[in-house]
């Protein structure tokens, strides 16, 4: 059984269509890249799979030991995080709290989970440092810390590479591509066709009526490809 | 030197000055305690929204001469505050506009109310205590502190129960919503909980000055911190300071009791904010 399964999903708010018939599944071990225009549904996509909001009709379902809450989830940065006066430590340790239940304060076992994930994410010398006043590299580091710190089955990442400088950027991706390699499955919503191609195992397309999903090979022989080829091209990349 | 300490003994053995001490220290906690969350998540509005409320509502309560008038204003304040945080987001009337709206209506309305309807001579005396908290909390009643000092008591102890959550969800709602934490019981927690220190507050400094107690020390303490565990304990610190000196000062001057605390609560933000300006050099 796969990590998420989703049946024929619409997505939407109030009624109002954004997207429909998307099926897809995620394996353990997968990488899979979701792609598609501004507006197409992704991010209702993304909230819909972290049970922000339901899903006009359709289903998903989770299996092969995935709890429906255990996706760690790297947002894009939001304005009340740019001032927020927080240290390193405090954020990556919030990332345990499901571990806590009722339980009001954070115990060993959490803190150590905490310490291991900033040491993998070498962010563990900030650890006392304020959050806003890091590079936009260190901070999403931090933040992908505290996303492992939330699971050990699978990442789910909002467009994580916007704003950081191409060296970094790709010092991200090699890093989300080890993380693969530990059997963390990925899910990455991106512009970045490229390194969709380069890295993904799998691609969801997102489109109103008719999303592509197949592994990366049968999306390079389809339309949706030619298509995005073509937009791609037009825009002098 | 020796005569200030003098007057202030002085002043000490009577009891609604002691009174004033406990429950002004006791709401300059609270409302600073919550204040950073509601700074930090944009919220720094809604306590001046609904301390307006809560005014309409007094207004309300003196025409049916209720005798405990917290037993109305508590109820309708904390469903305003539940009502203002549930639509804050997605809405047709977006947060901001719905606080001002709230806010400017029962204000109006409350004093409408209070002028149609007043038995007392002095209508323009009543509404100025109510809305600057002039005199009120040197009037304290030995059941109101009482009231009081267990209503902040509980404030105090939701705040450290709940402290690493009430954190997750100011930092990043929708990733403690998507690992499982319950975003929505914690909002309505804290909606509550502002709308009782509100209710608290509004004899200290009145209702139109509620919200510096609220905003003024948490920024104040995000000037020179860079945790949030600092910011919050330099913010109680802060505010309990500037009360209990505000106190002070009002009593050997005679000046108002809410204007001078938020006065020195302005004091101190200046300092902060050259502090913090040298420290990050």
């Amino acid at each position: 059984m796969a990590y998420i399964t989703c049946e024929d999903l619409t997505l939407g708010y109030d009624g109002i269509v954004i997207a429909e018939h998307i099926r897809f599944e995620v394996n353990k071990g997968n990488y899979l890249y979701v792609v598609g225009e501004n507006g197409s549904g992704k991010s209702t996509l993304i909230k819909t799979l972290l049970h922000l909001m339901e899903p006009l009709s359709g289903r998903i379902s989770t299996g092969d030991g995935l709890k429906p809450h255990e996706i760690g989830y790297l947002p894009q940065q939001t304005a009340v995080q740019k001032d927020f006066p927080a240290s390193v430590w405090e954020i990556v340790l919030s990332g345990t709290l499901s571990r806590c239940g009722i339980r009001p304060f954070f115990q060993k076992t959490e803190k150590k989970i905490a310490e291991e994930n900033m040491k993998s994410m070498a962010v563990w010398e900030l650890r006392n440092k304020c959050y806003r006043n890091l590079s936009g590299g260190q901070q999403q580091r931090v933040m992908l810390a505290r996303a492992l710190c939330a699971t050990t089955k699978m990442l789910l990442l909002d467009e994580p590479v916007t704003g950081l400088d191409p060296k970094v950027t790709v010092e991200f991706y090699s890093m989300i591509q080890e993380l693969n390699r530990r059997g963390i499955a990925i899910i990455m919503v991106s512009h970045d066709i490229k390194a969709a191609v380069r890295y993904a195992s799998h691609i969801l397309h997102v489109e109103k009526t008719q999303s592509f999903f197949g592994s990366k090979e049968e999306y390079l022989r389809s339309d949706a490809w030619k298509m995005f080829q073509y937009a791609g091209g037009a825009e002098g990349d | 030197m020796t005569d200030i300490i003098l007057k202030f003994q002085f002043y000490l053995e009577y009891p609604f000055v002691r009174y004033a001490l406990i429950v002004g220290t006791l709401v300059a906690l609270c409302s600073s305690l919550l204040g950073v969350t509601l700074v930090l998540k944009r919220f720094s509005f809604i306590g001046d929204g609904l301390s307006h409320v809560a005014f309409g509502a007094m207004a309300v309560a003196t025409i049916f001469k209720l005798t405990n008038d917290t037993i109305f204003v508590m109820p309708v304040t904390i469903l305003t505050a539940v009502l203002l945080l549930r639509t804050g987001q997605n809405t047709k009337i977006k947060g901001d506009a719905a606080i001002a709206m709230l806010s400017v209506g029962s204000l109006a309305i409350g004093y409408l109310i209070m002028n149609v309807f007043s038995t007392s001579a002095n209508i323009s005396g009543d509404v100025c205590s109510t809305l600057f908290g002039s005199t009120s909390i040197l009037t304290l009643t030995k059941e109101e502190v009482f009231i009081c000092v267990i209503l902040s008591m509980l404030v105090v102890a939701l705040f450290c129960f709940f402290y690493n959550k009430i954190f997750a969800v100011t930092f990043d709602e929708n990733f403690a919503k998507a690992t499982g934490t319950n975003s929505d019981a914690y909002n309505l927690l804290i909606a509550v909980v502002t709308a009782i220190i509100i209710v608290l507050a509004m004899n200290l400094v009145g209702s139109l000055l509620i919200s510096a107690l609220v905003i003024f020390p948490a920024l104040s303490a995000m000037r020179i911190i860079q945790n949030f565990k600092g910011v919050v304990i330099c913010s109680a610190v802060i505010s309990v300071g500037c009360a209990i000196v505000g106190m002070f000062i009002s009593i050997l001057f005679s000046t108002p009791v809410g204007s001078t605390i938020v006065v020195a609560d302005i004091m101190v933000f200046f300092v902060s904010c050259a502090i913090g300006k040298m420290l990050r050099r």
